[in-house]
């Protein structure tokens, strides 16, 4: 009995001695930076971290909190390997992955991978957690409970009640933040006659002012200077490639927020085209702008350029690149620089952008006026 | 380590194998009566092919609504249990062409690493036993290095550098990094054009193909070793034999590069490759072209020999061992080709009965396939 008593005084010590030592080659994983900085200690930081017993994974995710992309996946990996041997051994320590996942201050990214493990070691239990997950930060961990109300929407129609349908559907809706879930609740609420405001939902700016045609020969316009990014001056008109360019008002009527410069302009080839339009925030505060576009780009907030990207026609799509920004309270610019190129091809014509203002959610952030 | 050489033990250590020919070195031939040894499951998809170390298959795979988890899988090649599986996140962009994923550049190794890389630019570096070595986010590191339809490019290593291409429309480069560290040797410029075609690896040299043509360069260096400048194909590769490298350019160009210049010996524009890269078996050049024709031509100088109409549509390439051809169709139908009949010949077809976009792996006498669901040992 006494060496009982001393071997799991013992086996404490070195599980604690274990999670004490553990900061360190958190931190080297942490430290990790651009081009491989920090990889030669983090390789061996990693060996020791993969070495620590299962109760140590709720500290080796909080790793992760605040963490650069890089070293969230150095400890994913950590954390993939000590959760895979525990599992085997049934050791997983469900009840502190449970209040980790329940600390919404806690990493998004390390809140989806608690979230997965506990669905590995007790499947009831995850989908017991499923509908808190509702209005969580993580746009991943709502689409659980989405995909549960879209559930219970297609069973209360099949027993023909409409209205639990509406309820379901529109809860999910309301929490659903990926553009696949979205889409899908949107159709089902229409077929059942009910308006939904997609340009709210996202959070797409409609209204905009516009100018082209600046030159963009040889595709150097992209590059080029035009005095848009100098001045916003709405009553000025300057020499455009074709024809004067003067801005117009233009407000979208398309669902998704595109803002079209063949609209006002005409099919144009080789050009540039500016839109500017302001943001009014409630407060100071981090946002992301997020923007889809197809051609060559540049993206200004309050005369600091966000991001460019001289790709042309490769396709667009919803969200296809995030900028992080910060926005003041009161008014806010956003300047966009779009540049058509010179093919010819069908598939080539459009000369457009949307663009939306959200959180690192996607939740839509809408303007104080 | 006792995992030490590659082409003895005869590995398949990355696209289209041994110096990228896609021909097996090793003297057991997978054959003609191929069945299925086992599956096994996959939980994302994938357009890159298997890679064969030792007794281990290594395979990636994507998943997730946006493609954004990477998975990397270890299978044993006698039975086809899972060894083990590592799953990361992208840090880079996923979006690609519904068609392709995330998971489309092949995996390599130098025998004792595997290194895999992915469309969205993320790259990890493990050992055989899954132990996580290094990684890189390449679209982290240069923001502009992306495709709006995807990238495919698969690594390739040598003289302890492994050789990354990023090759796109905007932020466009080719890096030679440290097998050891990640770290970057050296890192060169590479023409702003989308390009999904991988580099060949012959000659001490990497040939590194764009729409410009082929630059041949030092693996451990980036210097300049010999640069063809007439234009090459941005999807099919090139394949080499011997002193002479096929080029995918202009349909086949045969190229013999020599102290720094390039002599063309000859060129077929009507050995004009679809998807699929051109190989190279005993005396003859194979390509299929966009409509699923197999034509043999003759490493002499070019001539069509014959042409073979298969059941296509092909996105994989072909490979070889012994005197026989295999590829598989987007079908998914394995097709055992005899390429020394008159007009050739279709030996056996295997209906795997999914879309297979991927080329093979041969190993061991045996014959690797994935789909985005599955991977084969046929045997």
């Amino acid at each position: 009995m006494k060496s009982s008593l001393v071997c799991l005084f013992a086996l404490a010590a070195v599980s604690l001695q274990a999670a004490a030592d553990l900061s360190k080659p958190i931190e080297a994983l942490r430290a990790v930076q651009k081009e491989g900085e920090g990889n030669e200690a983090a390789a061996q930081a990693w060996q020791e971290i993969v070495k620590a017993d299962a109760a140590t994974l709720p500290e080796v995710l909080k790793g992760m909190n605040g963490a650069n992309p890089l070293a969230e996946n150095w400890l994913r990996a950590a954390v993939g390997v000590i959760a895979d041997e525990a599992l085997k051994a049934k050791k997983l320590p469900v009840a502190a992955l449970v209040t980790f996942l329940k600390n919404t201050q806690n990493s998004p990214g390390a809140r989806v991978v608690a979230f997965d493990l506990i669905h590995r070691a007790d499947e009831k239990l995850a989908e017991e957690l499923t509908p808190t997950l509702l209005e969580d930060p993580s746009s991943d961990l709502r689409r659980h409970p989405v995909a549960k109300l879209i559930e219970a929407g297609d069973a209360a129609l099949e027993k023909k009640d409409k209205d639990a349908a509406i309820v379901a559907y529109g809860k999910g809706l309301g929490g659903a933040r990926d553009e696949d879930q979205i889409k899908e609740l949107a159709k089902k609420l229409r077929a059942l006659d009910q308006k939904v405001d997609l340009p709210k939902h996202f959070g797409f700016l409609m209204s905009w002012k516009m100018i082209a045609p600046f030159s963009n020969a040889d595709r150097a316009g992209f590059d080029t200077v035009y005095p848009p990014e100098k001045e916003l001056k709405f009553d000025a008109v300057y020499e455009g490639k074709t024809k004067e360019a003067k801005w117009v008002d233009f407000t979208s009527t398309e669902e998704y927020g595109k803002i079209d410069f063949n609209k006002p302009f005409g099919m144009e080839k080789s050009v540039v085209g500016y839109a500017a339009t302001d943001f009014f925030s409630t407060e100071d505060r981090p946002a992301e702008i997020r923007i889809g576009c197809k051609d060559g780009w540049k993206v200004w907030l309050n005369g600091e350029l966000l991001f460019a990207r001289d790709e042309y026609h490769r396709g667009a799509k919803l969200d296809q690149y995030k900028l992080p920004c910060q926005l003041k309270k009161g008014k806010n610019t956003i300047l966009v620089k779009c540049c058509q190129n010179e093919q010819t091809e069908q598939w080539t014509v459009e000369w457009e952008f949307q663009l939306r203002v959200c959180d690192a959610t996607g939740t839509a952030i809408l303007a104080a006026k | 380590m006792c995992l030490a050489t590659g082409v003895v033990r005869a590995d398949w250590l990355q696209f289209r194998g041994p110096n990228a020919s896609a021909v097996s070195t090793e003297a057991k031939v997978p054959g003609d009566n191929l069945k299925i040894a086992w599956t096994a499951d996959l939980p994302g998809r994938g357009l890159s092919a298997p890679i064969v170390v030792g007794d281990r298959v290594f395979v990636t795979c994507s998943s997730g609504p946006g493609q954004e988890t990477l998975h990397v899988f270890c299978f044993n090649a006698a039975d086809g249990t899972k060894r083990w599986e590592r799953a990361m996140r992208s840090t880079g962009r996923t979006m690609t062409h519904n068609k392709t994923c995330v998971a489309a550049n092949t995996p390599c190794s130098d025998g004792e690493r595997v290194f895999a890389l992915f469309s969205s630019n993320d790259l990890f570096a493990f050992d055989l036993d899954g132990n996580l070595l290094w990684l890189r986010g390449l679209t982290f590191d240069y923001p502009n290095a992306s495709n709006s339809l995807g990238m495919s490019q698969s690594p390739v290593v040598m003289d302890g550098t492994l050789v990354v291409q990023s090759e796109n429309d905007s932020e466009s480069f080719v890096a030679g990094l440290d097998v050891a560290t990640g770290r970057n040797k050296w890192k060169l410029e590479r023409p702003k054009a989308a390009n999904w075609s991988s580099a060949t690896v012959w000659k001490n040299t990497v040939a590194l193909q764009s729409s410009k043509g082929i630059l041949a360069v030092e693996p451990a260096t980036g210097k300049t070793v010999w640069d063809y400048s007439d234009g090459a194909s941005t999807i099919p590769s090139s394949a080499g034999a011997g002193d002479i490298l096929y080029a995918a350019s202009h349909g086949i160009t045969a190229l013999a590069p020599e102290k720094g210049s390039v002599t063309q010996l000859w060129r077929n524009e009507k050995l004009n490759s679809g998807t699929a890269s051109p190989l190279v078996l005993g005396d003859s050049l194979y390509v299929v072209n966009g409509a699923g024709v197999l034509i043999k031509a003759s490493l002499k100088n070019g001539d069509e020999a014959w042409k073979m109409r298969m059941k296509g549509p092909f996105s994989g390439s072909p490979v070889a061992a012994g005197k026989r051809i295999y590829i598989v169709n987007e079908r998914g139908i394995f097709q055992v080709i005899d390429p020394e009949a008159p007009e050739g010949k279709v030996l056996k077809e295997i209906e795997l009965k999914e879309t297979v976009l991927t080329t093979p792996a041969i190993s061991g006498g045996a014959i690797y396939v994935r789909s985005d669901a599955k991977l084969w040992k046929l045997q």
